[in-house]
């Protein structure tokens, strides 16, 4: 009899720790959805529509010509087909890579020195801010990154190849978190990211507002980030490596909805 | 200048629900930098709101306010056309004020 209370008391116990476990991730869904409503994104997207129309730079002109591949000035529908191969540039680009390019071949900033400066800093908050904005244009589309030009194939293959790639004082890649199902950094539940994780997470969530930091996070920052945690050197920005990565990810996501911008922890 | 504000503001039953996203630095004044210098503090001192010209709500904020604040009240008697005004002024002396019409 003792021995049935005894185990009757333990099963008690493991339990309530999976209950309270599910109980920390479910409340930190409440908090996210409690600060989705005021997401300040929103600032980011009202101020990357205003730069998209604004006269700037050395030439004093806009970026409204600017193409993304579905033409030049199409917004609409442009960021779930990124990255994807421009002619005009002969290579395979990402949103915030193409916009540098319009700023540098339409206003006349200086491409290498943007991509130089650190995140949040000068250029790169308005880079950040019109990707936001063109990104935000295209919620609720699905994705579907086009794989016909061999540069893009290309692109995917060196991307998975990346995604794979174990290196670093911690021997970790890609995989190592994003590789399987069920786990987490902390209390951040990580997406599998080998295949479409679905809609409005991984690769679908990115421009997002960081809540930790107060800011704003485009897809290109984000991967950047990845490598800090493995204790990689960083790709530098608009890389033709992290552009392979977004390219892996982007057509791994075919069919995920587009929730950008979404807010983070 | 600051950048603008974005206010929505929703009438339900007798009374409208605002919410105002404002965009700000809201710099604590307790970090420090790199160097290890203080970083100084900047940050919203007030906040008023109005409704059709008639202040409605003031605040005093202080260093403990997020960056990129979010506000949301709800001002009894406000219906769809109403004219909502907030505007903050910063410790630095910088202020701005949006409009938004209740829907």
């Amino acid at each position: 009899m003792r021995k049935t209370i005894l185990l009757l008391a333990l099963g008690l116990g493991a339990g309530s720790a999976t209950l309270a476990q599910k109980s920390a991730t479910e409340s930190i869904e409440e908090y996210r959805a409690m600060l989705a409503d005021g997401n300040p994104a929103d600032l980011f997207e009202a101020k990357g529509e205003a730069l998209w129309k604004q006269a700037r730079g050395p030439k004093n002109a806009s970026v409204e010509r600017c193409d993304l591949g579905k033409g030049p000035g199409v917004v609409k529908g442009a960021f779930v087909e990124l990255p994807r191969y421009f002619a005009d540039t002969g290579k395979v680009q990402d949103l915030e890579s193409r916009l540098v390019t319009c700023m540098e071949t339409l206003q006349g900033f200086d491409g290498k020195a943007i991509a130089q400066t650190p995140f949040n800093q000068g250029e790169q908050n308005n880079v950040t801010a019109l990707a936001t904005w063109v990104a935000a244009e295209s919620k609720g589309m699905k994705f579907n990154l086009p794989q016909s030009h061999t540069q893009e194939r290309v692109a995917y293959e060196v991307g998975k190849r990346l995604f794979f790639m174990r290196g670093g004082p911690h021997d970790f890649s890609c995989a190592s978190c994003h590789g399987e199902e069920g786990k987490r950094i902390r209390l951040q539940d990580l997406p599998v990211l080998t295949k479409n994780p679905g809609n409005g997470v991984g690769f679908a969530a990115w421009p997002a507002y960081r809540v930790s930091n107060g800011q704003m996070w485009s897809m290109q920052q984000r991967l950047n980030d990845c490598y800090r945690q493995q204790r990689f050197p960083y790709p530098i920005f608009g890389s033709d490596a992290l552009t392979a990565l977004s390219t892996y990810l982007g057509v791994n996501a075919q069919g995920a909805v587009s929730a950008v911008p979404t807010i983070k922890r | 200048m600051a950048d603008p504000m974005r206010i929505r503001a929703q009438a339900s039953g007798s009374s409208a629900v605002v919410r105002v996203l404002m965009s700000h630095e809201m710099e604590s004044g307790q970090r420090k930098d790199a160097a290890g210098k203080t970083i100084p503090a900047w940050h919203i001192t007030d906040v008023t709101a109005t409704h059709n010209g008639k202040t409605v709500m003031t605040a005093e904020w202080g260093p403990a306010v997020s960056k990129n604040p979010f506000l949301q009240f709800t001002i009894k008697g406000a219906k769809a056309g109403d004219k909502i005004g907030i505007s903050w002024k910063d410790n630095k002396g910088d202020s701005r004020t949006d409009e938004a019409v209740v829907s």
